[in-house]
């Protein structure tokens, strides 16, 4: 699979390490009341769609930086790549 | 038809005219008491077990393929039970002990084959978690043997013991763990159900619930509706998607694994070796065939075969234990869907809905587990009460804090 880093263009999938749904981004708040119920389901919990899939992957052999890339976990295309920093910022976090 | 040495003398001389299909191919009911979803391994063993051992005759399994299509047969057969973990350890234990006994119980050659199950270690550090773990098996009435690196060298002469990263230190043995041949897992146990009267249904896939006031009512599929007073749910890499037709999110991601079959060899190996350090583990089959394979692909996956970064991986693992297996030349590679769970260990549970029962989460480990699953889910579903050996399988242990973490990665499934 080749990964289209929005830096640094086109690289192979080899060079980064997987976590897992990008809705990791969203981490609960620990002071919200039911944050407890909140982080198993944010921890344990998955949809684990099969088709369209948010997920985040680390540039670990590379710039370092975390992506969020969009791919079908059905046929492996992969349709959009962002920085995960802008995501988060596109939803208010300030980092 | 009972399967017979005399049964096969009698039919070689009539020109084999009088074997018969080995299940039937009936119409499904317009309801049953239990509705078993998944003809792999587990839900053929749940269906076979449910009629044999709980007496419950009106029983079906839902297939929507053909039965045995699944991770059931395209798993590399490996049977052990040398778990660490208490609440691992019994219920392993308790597998290997129906797989001795499989072939008789079912009348059909399953191919149950005990030669050996051996883990090499590395370093100093994985030979006290080797002695620790064989400790826990012996603790548990398991057989375990502990090999120095000539104790190695006598039953695997051909290792490459002067790797230089990773050097042969000695192995955890496993006399009585082996392989079984798994297509034949299946047909077994898909036979030894049909003739307790089990309707095994193929190409009928289950697309939703009936629920209703949090009561399951029964299944609807692509051949209708068809109406249970309880539904078990054993569809391997498909629990996310199935049981998310009845409302629930689960705490599995789907991974695919892939394996490696070469060309005939000679008798070669001896049994099973693994060599956790270099992600590879090999045996051999009764065909000649090295049968061998590695870690999962890492991301999560529906696609039933691999990419080829991780069979690079693999060869190269293969490589660096075993240099001779460069000439032999690699047949086939394939892959199946996994339900890694989020501590790696499975969940045979009833669900929050009444009358739908879950059985899945059985990560890369699953096929060794196919009669203790089957057994356990079939105590489930026929009593509501969970078999002792399966009592920690509980679908809430993540929230309750009591993971049974074997391979202490965390909720990581990518990494198990
Ligand atoms: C490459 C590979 C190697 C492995 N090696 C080993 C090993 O050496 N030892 C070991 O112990 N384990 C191993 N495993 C794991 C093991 O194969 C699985 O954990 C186990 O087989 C899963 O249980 P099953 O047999 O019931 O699954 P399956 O055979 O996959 O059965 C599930 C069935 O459910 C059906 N299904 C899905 N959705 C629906 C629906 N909506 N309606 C109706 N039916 C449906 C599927 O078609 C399928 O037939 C390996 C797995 C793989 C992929």
């Amino acid at each position: 699979m080749i990964i289209n880093h929005p830096l640094l263009g086109p690289r192979d999938a080899q060079e980064f390490v997987y976590l897992g749904d990008a809705a990791l981004i969203d981490r609960p708040d620990w002071q919200a009341s039911g944050a407890v119920d909140r982080f198993y389901e944010y921890l344990y919990l998955r949809d684990n769609p099969a088709g369209m899939h948010r997920e985040l992957w680390f540039h670990e052999q590379g710039d370092r930086s975390w992506l969020v890339v969009t791919r079908n976990t059905v046929t492996h295309e992969i349709t959009s790549v962002e920085l995960a920093r802008d995501v988060a910022r596109s939803r208010g976090r300030g980092k | 038809m009972r399967y017979s040495g005399f049964k096969v003398i009698a039919e070689a001389l009539t020109g084999h005219r009088g074997w018969k299909p080995v299940w039937r191919e009936p119409q499904p009911k317009p309801s049953y008491d239990i509705v078993v979803i998944g003809g792999g391994g587990h839900g053929l063993a749940t269906a076979y077990y449910l009629a044999k051992e709980f007496g419950e005759a009106n029983v079906a399994v839902l297939e929507k393929g053909w039965i045995g299509g699944g991770n059931v047969g395209r798993n590399t057969t490996i049977i052990r039970s040398n778990y660490l973990l208490p609440g691992n350890e019994p219920f392993y234990e308790f597998s290997m002990k129906l797989w001795e006994g499989l072939e008789q119980d079912f009348n059909y050659n399953a191919m149950v084959s005990q030669r050996g199950v051996l883990n090499l270690c590395h370093t100093d550090a994985q030979r006290d978690a080797f002695t620790r773990r064989g400790n826990a098996m012996r603790l548990h009435g398991v057989d375990a043997v502990l090999l120095d690196r000539d104790g190695v060298r006598k039953i695997a002469p051909f290792l490459n013991f002067d790797n230089a990263r990773f050097p042969i230190k000695g192995g955890l043995l496993q006399p009585r763990g082996g392989t079984v041949r798994h297509d034949a897992v299946a047909w077994g146990y898909a036979r030894g159900a049909d003739l307790h009267g089990v309707d095994i249904i193929q190409n009928c896939e289950v697309t939703g619930f009936r629920i209703e006031n949090g009561k399951c009512l029964g299944v609807e599929t692509t051949r209708g509706f068809i109406g249970a007073k309880k539904v078990g749910c054993a569809v391997a890499g498909a629990s996310s998607q199935v049981m998310a037709k009845a409302g629930m999110r689960l705490p599995i991601e789907s991974h695919v694994l892939q394996a490696f079959v070469s060309e005939g060899l000679k008798p070669l190996l001896p049994g099973v070796i693994t060599y956790g350090a270099g992600h590879f583990y090999v045996s051999q089959s009764d065909k000649g065939g090295l049968v061998f394979g590695g870690d999962i692909d890492g991301y999560n996956s529906y696609a039933q075969r691999g990419n080829l970064p991780v069979i690079e991986d693999v060869c190269e693992g293969g490589m660096s234990l075993m240099p001779m297996i460069g000439r032999a030349r690699l047949l086939r590679s394939w892959g199946g869907i996994m339900d890694m769970s989020m501590d790696g260990s499975p969940i045979i549970d009833r669900t929050d809905i009444q009358g739908l029962y879950f059985n899945g989460g059985w990560c890369y480990g699953g096929f060794k587990a196919t009669p203790a699953s089957g057994w356990c889910f079939a105590h489930l579903l026929a009593t509501d009460m969970p078999h002792l050996h399966a009592a920690a399988y509980r679908l809430d242990r993540f929230r309750k804090g009591l993971m049974i973490d074997e391979k202490g990665m965390g909720a990581q499934p990518n990494l198990h």
